[in-house]
């Protein structure tokens, strides 16, 4: 039996937001899919060396609860309602939220971003970066790790176009 | 129940526990049973829908003392 397969596209650049797109390739992949991720605009953050600059930013994100992941459990349960006001003047506010926000990914024994992308890569997840917005944002392909391809629309459609599950991210 | 190897995927959030599962089932032979403990309530559901999708035989799925234990025979 042919295996079934997904392509994903990740258009997001956040650290928030880099969990969906390799959360469901490696799942995907354990489960027997073969998948790619063709990675465009800000996602293109995601295929980069270093991932150490992947933020999050609770600013005009009204759906992020904001709990310490620190102190007794009264403390851990407040959540902090900031305006956007401030959250916008404080400088450093955003690195604050980062590492408070990975301090809660470890204490949930949540994977980290480059272990995930290291086990989409064991996995055989094929990552396409699109050349377009690679040009378009100044980057170099010495900017991304090695074992990926870049292509444009046309790469991502041969193989969309046989998928049983397409995402956009 | 018998196993033919231990995986201890406690402490671990989703989607580890299905990973390193099927990491750890493709180091056995087929028939081999790999017994699995996890503290993740999501990964019981996730173990059905695991085995389902890929044709190993869930043995059996257990809960105590908030920890989950799984029994796996591989495909």
């Amino acid at each position: 039996m042919e295996s079934k397969k997904m392509a994903i596209i990740a258009t997001k650049g956040t650290l928030d937001w880099a969990y969906p797109p390799y959360i469901l390739a490696s799942t995907a992949a354990a489960l027997g899919y073969e998948v790619q991720i063709f990675f465009t605009f800000y996602g293109l953050q995601l295929l980069r060396k270093d991932l150490s600059g992947l933020k999050v930013s609770p600013l005009g994100n009204p759906g992020m609860p904001m709990k310490m992941p620190f102190g007794p459990k009264w403390f851990k349960d407040i959540s902090w309602n900031i305006p956007n006001a401030v959250q916008a003047l404080v400088p450093g506010y955003e690195n604050v939220a980062t590492s408070l926000m990975k301090q809660t990914i470890a204490n949930n024994g949540v994977a980290t971003i480059p272990d995930l992308r290291e086990l989409c890569l064991e996995a055989d997840v094929k990552m396409i970066a699109c050349q377009m917005t690679v040009e378009l944002f100044g980057f170099d392909h010495s900017d991304f790790i090695d074992n990926i391809e870049y292509g444009g629309a046309a790469t991502f459609f041969e193989f969309a176009g046989e998928t049983d599950i397409c995402l956009f991210i | 129940m018998n196993f033919d190897k231990e995986l201890d995927a406690r402490g671990l959030n989703c989607p580890l526990p299905i990973l390193r599962t099927k990491k750890s089932l493709s180091e056995l032979a087929s028939g081999q049973v790999l017994k699995v403990s996890s503290t993740d309530p999501g990964s019981v559901k996730d173990m059905q829908a695991f085995a389902r999708q890929t044709g190993n035989e869930l043995l059996s799925s257990a809960e105590e003392r908030g920890e989950f234990v799984f029994f796996l025979r591989k495909h």
